[in-house]
């Protein structure tokens, strides 16, 4: 890539570059600065070099912070994907005339801010909202259930949010599947269990891992869902650091938590480079 | 008479109300080499995916070893497939791919073991059998395909247009190895291909299709030297072709004009008014003075140009009808007598008999 870029590349190039610089680059690097500063009584910062908002974090009730909104992560990560995998497998093999409708119909909700269509899904989940309405109609139970401000709503929220991260990088990895193998391991003898977990699963083994990527890191930081829907019973490290920005006004704590979250997201997107290379190399054709 | 393994019986095949196969009938013999040939479109890949089991017939029935299998599906049917695209499972290693098939039919693994190793010595890629399918090059894919599928002993091997994607010497090779292959094991071979040439070296027995319809059965060499019709005739192989009047029969023999020339020929079927007389190149015979000739049966005309093939060469001859002939001699470097110029007049002729006259369908 020695080639000389034109005015236009430059440009572009440029306003991308000084995007990100003002926009992400300079405003990590505050929260970086900030976390080794003190908390002052009247300002929000106090030049005063410090490691204590990192070893206050180690402290137990916070880790379990972390411990906890893992959990939320890795469960919400698991129901997208037993969710998602069905659902873009059908969208991948569905006829082609239909698919693009199917999968504008998984795209249009992010074209609602994702605020908005955590507050609707109260209208659903509330006692006497629209899902308890449903299965009092059915006859499934006699009494509404208590879904909102409990973990479930939790769950159902992030899962809903979510779900489309999980559904197009599996579908995009299923659409890739050449069709003729699963005709060759039908050949061969496969009963259609034995096509899934022999060659359609392992080979879109990249889809499910970038899905996971997806669906995990942002479910960390998805504060307002576990606040709207959870009645923020539940800290996760997304509200943990909100809290200490907005509420607490301890902001060298709040960067210090922000900073270990950023250092662990890295760590888990070295650990899937290393897996997903790991499968292509596997699986290179 | 020979066992018969498979038989399609009046199969028809339409996608979207386009007749693909127009009620087909055969039988294939245990341990036999047939191949389908055919210009593409003619249906042949389609019959190899009804045996399969990838598509169902319109109308007919299958059967194999004296049952229907219409209805059975592909993972339960005795044959197995070498697909045109190798289909390799690009996740597994050469050993897992020929594995496969018995693990599917969850045969000990002990026993695996040995069989698959059988398979890859068999196509020698012992020493490969650890790579992944893209480390290998299009030959070697092409023969853990085989070996993919001859490890499962089908009672019929499906080739669908396998060689096609490997340059000519592989191919050749390969054709070779096929060959032994099937020969060796015994299992009956399904092949499929548009190469005409292919189909002569391989094949037991060849069908010539055309548009969904089988055109004729037989050996290598009846269908080249007794084509049934003017369309096997012209697929296999090159054809002089000439339409002609029937004029007399008489005694088993025929008298035909062809322009102005008349000609009188042994023929012992019956022949319409209207018929085709066809005389492959190599059976013409070309000689530069007319006394040289040894028959009645002969064009005169002028050399329009000369072809070098290496054994032989091809000469293009133009009578004075405008009628283009193709005429091929073997090449001889040491005799002169093959000396032709373009533009010189030759006259052609052909023993009797070697020619095939087709009643005009």
């Amino acid at each position: 890539m020695h080639k000389k870029l034109g005015t236009f590349a430059l440009f572009s190039i440029g306003i991308l570059a000084f995007w990100l610089i003002l926009f992400s680059f300079l405003p990590n690097l505050l929260v970086l600065f900030s976390s080794f500063m003190t908390q002052g009584e009247s300002e929000f910062l106090v030049f005063d070099f410090t490691f204590s908002n990192y070893i206050k974090i180690a402290d137990s009730l916070y880790f379990s912070i972390f411990l906890s909104s893992f959990k939320i992560a890795l469960i919400t990560t698991l129901t997208t994907l037993i969710l998602a995998y069905p659902f873009a497998f059908i969208l991948a093999t569905s006829a082609k005339k239909y698919r693009a409708l199917l999968l504008l119909l998984v795209i249009i909700p992010f074209w609602t801010s994702s605020l908005v269509r955590t507050y609707a899904l109260i209208a659903i989940l509330k006692t006497k909202g629209l899902f308890n309405a449903l299965l009092l109609w059915i006859g499934f139970i006699d009494t509404p259930l208590e879904i909102m401000y409990t973990q479930s709503a939790v769950y159902i929220g992030m899962t809903y949010t979510l779900l489309p991260f999980m559904i197009l990088p599996i579908y995009a990895s299923i659409e890739k599947i050449d069709m003729r193998l699963i005709e060759a391991a039908k050949d061969l003898g496969a009963s259609t269990l034995s096509q899934f977990t022999k060659i359609i699963i392992p080979l879109s083994l990249p889809g499910i891992l970038a899905g996971a990527t997806l669906v995990f890191l942002p479910s960390l930081g998805m504060f307002f869902i576990a606040d709207i829907l959870g009645g923020a019973k539940d800290l996760i490290v997304g509200s943990f650091i909100r809290n200490q920005f907005l509420t607490f006004r301890d902001w060298p704590f709040g960067s210090a938590a922000a900073v270990m979250l950023t250092l662990l997201m890295f760590l888990m997107l070295y650990f899937y480079s290393r897996a997903a290379k790991n499968i292509s190399q596997k699986s290179t054709l | 008479m020979r066992k018969v393994v498979l038989s399609l019986k009046n199969i028809s095949k339409s996608f979207d109300k386009t007749e693909i196969l127009k009620n087909i009938n055969l039988d294939i013999y245990d341990g036999e080499f047939l191949t389908l040939l055919g210009p593409s479109g003619c249906g042949k890949t389609t019959i190899l995916r009804l045996i399969g089991g990838f598509e169902s017939p319109t109308s007919g029935s299958i059967v194999m070893n004296g049952k229907e299998i219409n209805s059975l599906s592909a993972e339960h049917r005795e044959t197995n497939t070498v697909f045109q695209s190798y289909a390799l499972f690009p996740h597994m290693s050469v050993y897992e791919n020929i594995a496969f098939g018995l693990k599917m039919k969850k045969m000990p693994k002990e026993q695996r073991d040995v069989e698959v190793k059988k398979a890859l010595e068999m196509v020698k890629l012992f020493a490969h059998k650890e790579k992944k399918p893209s480390e290998l090059s299009g030959g070697q894919q092409q023969r853990v395909a085989i070996a993919r599928a001859i490890v499962n002993k089908p009672l019929i091997l499906l080739l669908d247009e396998s060689l096609s994607a490997l340059d000519y010497k592989l191919r050749k090779e390969m054709q070779l190895e096929l060959k032994i292959l099937q020969r060796q094991l015994g299992i009956t071979f399904l092949f499929v291909t548009h190469d005409q040439e292919e189909a002569l070296s391989m094949s037991d027995r060849i069908v010539v299709m055309n548009k969904g319809n089988i055109e004729q059965i037989g050996t290598p060499k009846e269908v080249y030297e007794e084509p049934k019709n003017l369309f096997v005739a012209k697929f296999i192989g090159e054809a002089n072709t000439f339409t002609c009047t029937l004029l007399e029969f008489q005694d088993s023999r025929a008298t035909l004009q062809y322009k102005n020339s008349v000609f009188n020929l042994k023929c012992t079927k019956e022949l319409t008014h209207q018929c085709v007389m066809i005389i492959r190149p190599e059976d013409f015979r070309v000689e530069k003075n007319l006394e040289d000739v040894k028959s009645n049966n002969y064009f005169a005309g002028t050399l329009k140009d000369l072809i070098y093939k290496g054994t032989t060469i091809d000469l293009l001859i133009e009578t004075p009808e405008g009628k283009k002939l193709r005429a091929s001699e073997f090449y001889n470097e040491d005799s002169d007598a093959l000396g032709y110029e373009v533009g010189q007049q030759l006259y052609v002729y052909w023993v009797e008999g070697w020619e095939v006259l087709l009643s005009n369908a």
